[in-house]
Parts: structure tokens; C-alpha cells; sequence
């Protein structure tokens, strides 16, 4: 594996991107960074600005709206970099399938990595789909 | 020779200390939360990765200037740290006004965050950098007054290499009164240079997103972040030669100038996590207030030689 890419997985900082989901999401995302799961043990930090994020988690059920913007977002990020769905919402819609406001999932929008269930995921299920994302660009690199 | 103080001490030695530094910093905060914190090699690896990122440009920016500030800021600091490193070791090869010339440099790289954020063409940016204007117009004041200390005890000379000397022989000047109380406003001003917490006006995360930095990313992302890393080594080396006696050769005198490196980051690491912010006239009014007013006694006091 290239430096470029180990030290990018031991670094990876997040960008926290809501598509409009109801915040529970988000909040579990910043309980990773409270003291009882602490990510920062394993470099990752809250980025404020989308030019410094190595990884893109979104949450909630892209609207109309909010569509152009995740792929506008998505263009702004420095590549390489990993998109992370998190929550139902992202996932497949949720309850909001049938809305006429949702037209599509995140991952028709722009590619995703990694995928992690959950209304709202608990942080121990978010720390556990990094993980497996670590060890899929891994694999992916051999 | 100073080729090799240039390349070996002022950069390389200082980047590895200043890296060091700036892990002390992110693990005395994760304690004092609670938390772990990262490992050692952290912020090597945060440095290495942002040099393998992409390079992006913003569509309105000024291509030259945005690139030329962050290299700017890290050429500053790399000379100010050669400077230090010179008078500390060999103070006989000091000139007249390096103090000035230090202090001058010491500026830039904040004029570098500034001139990377005008030119970048984000409003975020350009409130950032005001920000960052006023926030130099507040601290330099006392911080050249509480600098006028040393001086003063070394008798009147602007010469870094002789306010060593002068310390080796009469011992720190922050044993006395008024070297204490100006180490107390450097500090704070230092506090203020670095950007750190209750002084970080400009870089606000949360209400203007990450500030003068807002567009840039990759390499130019990777060098203002180690000039910022080596800021947090320089400024308390540079406090350490002016008010506690430097760092001399030898197997003790090294030790204690590691130990005294620690403590002062320490100090800075704990004001940062036991403040909250505070606004961009509040920070103007208490540095041209208590602090101006605290250096001028200090001066005062080293004039009258308590």
C-alpha cells in the first residue's frame, strides 16, 4: 500500500454533510467524538470546512434541495476521498420513500463506500462500518 | 555553517520539536477531557496526508498569492527559529537588533494567513483575516513591552545573544518581579499568536468555519499547518531565551530545557481548555487594557531594578 493511502486511513478526517435528516444521525455522529468512544485515538477529527475532509458522511434522505448540493459538495472534496451513508434515511429513504420530495437514495447521487444502518446507528455500529471501510480500501489497494 | 543551522536546526530539528509540541498539546487536551487522545506520531502522519491530497484552487482566487502565503509564513518561521538557535548556542555570533529582526519575522506568518484569505475569495475567509488584523493590532503592543523586560535587565541591549549571556550570569529574568509579570503578558500574547482558544477569533470553527483557512487544501493545507505546528515550538523557545535562560549545552541544561519546553506548552494547552472563546472587541479590549497595563508596570519595575 502507497504512504499516500496508509496515511490517509490513519488520518481520516470527517466532514459531517446533513441531507435533511432529523438530527438524530448527527448527533450519534458527535457522540463518537465524546469522551467514551473518543475517534480522536485513531486521528480522525471533525473537519469545519469540506476542503480539509478526507471523508464524506452524510445523513438523511436527499431532497430535491438538498440533491444538488451533495454533488456539489462532492465535487469541492480534495481527492481521494471516502463517502460514508450513514442512518436509514441515507440508506434507502426510510419512511420518506413514498415523498414525493425524495426522489432518489444518496448512493444514485454521488458513489458511496460504505453504508451503515441504523435509526438512528448507535456509535459503536458507526465506529464498527469505519472500520470495515478501513479494511475494504485496504483490500482494495493489495 | 549557518547553511547547517538553516537546514539541520532551523528547520528539521524544529519541525520534529514543534510536531512534538503540537502532540503535547493534543494530548494534555484529550486528558483533560477524559479522553485518550492521539498517538505520537499523529501529527506526521496529519502532514503527510494533506501532501498526498489534492491541490484544489477556488474559481475566484488570486493563484499566485494563494500559493505564496502559506510559503511565505514558513519561510518566516524557519528564520526566526535559526536565529534562536544561534544565539542559544553560540551567543557570541549575535548581531545588533536581532531582537527586532525576530520580532519582525515573528509577524509574518500571521500577515501569511491573512494575505492566504484575502486571496482566496471566500467571505469566510475575508472575515477571518480582518479578524486576524485586529487581533495583531491587540497583542503586539504588550507584547513589545513586556519583550522591553529583558532588555532592560540585560543592560539596554537589543542583542538576543547578550540577553543570554546576561541571564547565564545574573540568572532568569523571570525570577524577578517584574521578568515574572512580563512572562505572564508574553504568554498571554503568545497565547494570542498561536491562535489558541480564548484568542482564536479568526479561526472560529463554529461560527466561521475554519476562518483564513477556509479554501485551502492538500499541500498548502500541509504547510500552514506545519508552520503552525512550528509556532508552537518557536514562540515558547522564544520565550524561554528572553525570560528563563535558554537552553544551554550540556547533559543537565538540556533536560531542563526540554522540561521547561513541556511546562510553558502545558500552560498554553490549559488556558486553552479552561476558556471559551471570546469576541473580537473583548480580545482588543483586554490586551489594550489589563495586559498593556500590567506590561507598562512590568517595565516600570525593571527600571527601577526589582
Amino acid at each position: 500500500m502507497s504512504v499516500k493511502l496508509t496515511a490517509l486511513l490513519k488520518s481520516p478526517w470527517v466532514f459531517h454533510l446533513s441531507t435533511g435528516s432529523c438530527n438524530n444521525c448527527d448527533i450519534e455522529i458527535l457522540d463518537c467524538l465524546t469522551p467514551r468512544f473518543d475517534i480522536e485515538r485513531f486521528g480522525m477529527l471533525l473537519a469545519g470546512s469540506i476542503r480539509h475532509a478526507d471523508v464524506l458522511l452524510v445523513t438523511g434522505s436527499a431532497n430535491r434541495k438538498s440533491m444538488e448540493r451533495v454533488k456539489r459538495l462532492y465535487e469541492q472534496v480534495p481527492k481521494p476521498c471516502l463517502v460514508v451513508a450513514i442512518g436509514e434515511c441515507a440508506l434507502s429513504r426510510g419512511m420518506f420513500i413514498n415523498s414525493y420530495n425524495c426522489p432518489v437514495p444518496v448512493d444514485k447521487i454521488i458513489p458511496v463506500d460504505v453504508y451503515i444502518p441504523g435509526c438512528p446507528p448507535r456509535p459503536e455500529a458507526i465506529i464498527a462500518g469505519i472500520v470495515k471501510l478501513i479494511g475494504k480500501v485496504k483490500a482494495q489497494a493489495q | 555553517m549557518n547553511l547547517f543551522y538553516l537546514v539541520v536546526y532551523g528547520f528539521f530539528l524544529t519541525a520534529a520539536l514543534g510536531l512534538f509540541a503540537s502532540w503535547v498539546d493534543r494530548k494534555v487536551t484529550a486528558r483533560v477531557q477524559y479522553r485518550v487522545g492521539p498517538p505520537l506520531l499523529q501529527p506526521l502522519i496529519d502532514l503527510v496526508k494533506l501532501l498526498g491530497k489534492e491541490n484544489l484552487v477556488p474559481a475566484g482566487a488570486s493563484r499566485a498569492i494563494f500559493f505564496a502565503a502559506p510559503v511565505a509564513g514558513l519561510a518566516s518561521v524557519i528564520l526566526v527559529s535559526t536565529f534562536l538557535w544561534l544565539n542559544n548556542f553560540d551567543p557570541s555570533r549575535t548581531f545588533g537588533g536581532d531582537l527586532i529582526v525576530v520580532l519582525y519575522l515573528l509577524a509574518i506568518p500571521s500577515i501569511s494567513i491573512m494575505m492566504g484569505g484575502f486571496a482566496s475569495g471566500n467571505p469566510y475567509a475575508s472575515l477571518g483575516a480582518s479578524r486576524e488584523m485586529k487581533a495583531i493590532l491587540s497583542y503586539e503592543l504588550p507584547f513589545i513591552l513586556a519583550v522591553l523586560v529583558p532588555v532592560i535587565k540585560a543592560s539596554h541591549s537589543l542583542r538576543l545573544g547578550e540577553i543570554v549571556q546576561a541571564q547565564m550570569q545574573r540568572g532568569a529574568v523571570a525570577a524577578s518581579p517584574s521578568g515574572l509579570l512580563a512572562l505572564a503578558v508574553a504568554i498571554l500574547c503568545v497565547q494570542a499568536k498561536l491562535g489558541l482558544v480564548p484568542f482564536d477569533m479568526a479561526e472560529a470553527e463554529s461560527e466561521i468555519v475554519s476562518g483564513p483557512l477556509v479554501e485551502y487544501s492538500g499541500p498548502a493545507l500541509a504547510l500552514y499547518r506545519l508552520t503552525k505546528n512550528m509556532l508552537l515550538f518557536v514562540l515558547p523557545f522564544f520565550l524561554i531565551i528572553l525570560f528563563l535562560g535558554g537552553v544551554q549545552r550540556g547533559s543537565g541544561p538540556v533536560f531542563f530545557g526540554v522540561l521547561k519546553l513541556i511546562g510553558l506548552v502545558a500552560v498554553l494547552t490549559v488556558i486553552r481548555n479552561t476558556n471559551p472563546r471570546v469576541r473580537i472587541d473583548q480580545a482588543v479590549r483586554f490586551f489594550w487594557g489589563p495586559v498593556t497595563a500590567g506590561a507598562i508596570l512590568a517595565v516600570a519595575l525593571a527600571l527601577f531594578g526589582k
